[in-house]
């Protein structure tokens, strides 16, 4: 079968590799129709991910078709058109009994600071991702939603991570009527946070970016105020300034490590690697946020330390929120959403590009040409 | 309500134990369903071990391999050696993160040597899609080109002469 394969810092290609086989109870075997490339894919393509082995295949955003099932899967059959979480939950242990399942015990040997991970390093668990034609998924009795009769594919897809990832992020926001919410980042996780916030009951709703073509999408598509922080003196300023001079009542960091913005950060963050990711967003998120606000982490981040102001944390009285998005929970909410019309996540792809061109997909997200938002990857089986 | 009951009886000597405690003081509501399953320890009925037929590293943190992992890319060569003495070291330390980062930047060399050794020669242009690195930005693209060759042109005029 075809499937991306990882060689090193910014070179992927398109190989064939062996299908992927049961090799527990619980798996099963999805036949892809349609991948994303996540903005946290490009931390791995950056080589910012420890434990990212060269030969393997990214993608944790994927739907597809159930082509085996193992013997003890019982909540899916043969046939059925999946949407599959990014999260991989075995749904027996203490966090995924809470509804943790990004923090599930059971799905992640290498690491136990996070769960297991469809595609994203071995230290999420060492498996093979969706941008292929097939791939195996553990636990299909619970992560694997069967997609709505009616429902778009490519809203699908994007209900397996951005839109949860972005709702969470005003979720854990704690947005109250009438705030003012600042996200950092107009990739797609800041798009679909900017436009969740007003789900929650945002009064005003601000993104800070730095390409222009972004801001412009965001402030079509999430009705939201939007600025470029290289137009701005000091983003923080400007934030203190346009809010009474108090500050916003939430910050949310949708960028993590692949942060632009302060020099020191990127250097030590992204360049020499010092620091797990440049944390310039959760270092505006925590400065702009007012005293006894809340700050909400989506953006992702190594395994290592970052340079950021806790000083400012302890003495602002700030409550720093963060979790990787709990894609089961949340999917019967946010397909009630999508039914209503109060989501449109399919608005925010730019480019379908065929599996086999991943690489030139990888490039264009990764160094941001042809004014991309969100790629998606389709193999040949799905445009038969 | 049973095992509230028995935290009660184990701290009754306590002067005000759980006096000021507030169920509504939760920062991790919704995120977090909680009933403190957490409480009884690593004692929930696990899912069946997937068979373990390759070499899975597993973190110090925990006693065991998870019941599923992932199969992609087993640790192998030298960056394998690396890897099996980084996960000697906790999560908690330098000494198992900077040895892992150091593994993959070997794992790229090795990755070439074996595409070799298969009688490939990776296009490292296609794997940097420079196919739309022409298409989308082509000025960059002409400019990373011109500075490439002539660094290699002056590369190679300082060998040569060196030669002479």
């Amino acid at each position: 079968m075809l499937a991306m394969n990882y060689r090193g810092p910014f070179r992927v290609r398109v190989d064939h590799k062996p299908y992927p086989e049961i090799m527990h109870p619980e798996d099963a075997i999805v036949r892809v129709t349609r991948s994303c490339i996540c903005g946290s894919d490009l931390h791995l393509y950056h080589g910012l991910v420890p434990d990212t082995r060269v030969g393997m295949t990214f993608g944790h955003e994927f739907i597809g078709v159930v082509e085996e099932i193992g013997s003890e899967v019982t909540k899916i059959k043969v046939g059925d058109t999946v949407m599959v979480p990014f999260n991989i939950a075995c749904g027996k242990c203490a966090f995924c009994k809470q509804e943790l399942y990004g923090n599930c015990h059971e799905s992640n040997p290498q690491a136990t600071a996070v769960g297991g991970i469809f595609g994203y390093s071995h230290t999420a668990g060492g498996y093979d991702g969706g941008q292929a034609e097939y791939v195996r998924v553990p636990y299909a009795n619970v992560g694997p939603t069967v997609i709505p009769e009616g429902m778009d594919p490519d809203d699908a897809v994007l209900l397996t991570d951005v839109v949860p990832t972005g709702y969470q992020a005003a979720e854990m926001a704690g947005i109250q009527k009438g705030d003012t919410v600042v996200i950092f980042g107009a990739g797609p996780i800041g798009i679909m946070a900017a436009k969740c916030s007003w789900l929650f009951g945002a009064g005003r709703v601000i993104v800070i970016d730095h390409l222009e073509y972004r801001l412009e999408f965001v402030r079509n598509y999430a009705n939201c105020e939007a600025y470029n922080f290289k137009s701005l003196e000091d983003p923080v300023v400007f934030i203190k300034k346009t809010t009474d001079w108090l500050g916003a009542d939430v910050c949310i960091d949708a960028v993590g490590g692949d942060a632009a913005g302060n020099t020191m950060q990127t250097i030590t963050g992204r360049k020499m690697l010092l620091q797990a990711g440049s944390a310039t967003a959760l270092h505006w998120a925590i400065n702009a946020v007012k005293k006894g606000g809340i700050v909400s982490i989506v953006g992702v981040y190594g395994p290592t330390d970052n340079l950021v102001p806790i000083g400012n944390v302890v003495n602002k009285g700030i409550t720093i929120r963060a979790n990787q998005a709990s894609v089961k929970r949340l999917l019967p909410r946010l397909i009630e959403h999508v039914q209503a019309g109060r989501l449109n996540p399919k608005g925010i792809i730019t480019h379908r590009v065929p599996l086999e061109e991943a690489a030139d997909a990888y490039h264009i997200f990764s160094a941001k040409l042809d004014n991309c938002i969100k790629p998606i990857l389709i193999p040949p089986t799905a445009r038969t | 309500m049973i095992m509230e009951n028995a935290l009660e009886e184990k701290h009754k000597d306590n002067a005000g134990w759980a006096i000021d405690a507030d169920p509504k003081n939760d920062p991790t509501y919704p995120i977090k369903n909680r009933t403190n399953e957490e409480h009884k320890g690593y004692t929930w009925e696990r899912p069946t071990q997937q068979f373990v037929d390759i070499e899975v590293l597993h973190s110090n943190e925990r006693p065991n391999i998870t019941s599923v992992f992932g199969t992609s890319t087993p640790p192998s060569g030298l960056s394998g050696i690396i890897r099996r003495q980084a996960f000697k070291y906790s999560e908690n330390h330098y000494g198992h993160w900077l040895p892992l980062i150091l593994a993959d930047r070997i794992n790229v060399v090795e990755g070439i040597v074996d595409d070799l050794k298969r009688g490939h020669i990776p296009n490292i242009f296609a794997e940097r899609g420079w196919n739309a690195e022409w298409k989308y930005n082509r000025k960059a693209a002409v400019t990373k080109i011109a500075v490439g060759v002539a660094l290699t042109a002056l590369l190679v005029f300082r060998l040569s002469k060196k030669n002479k």
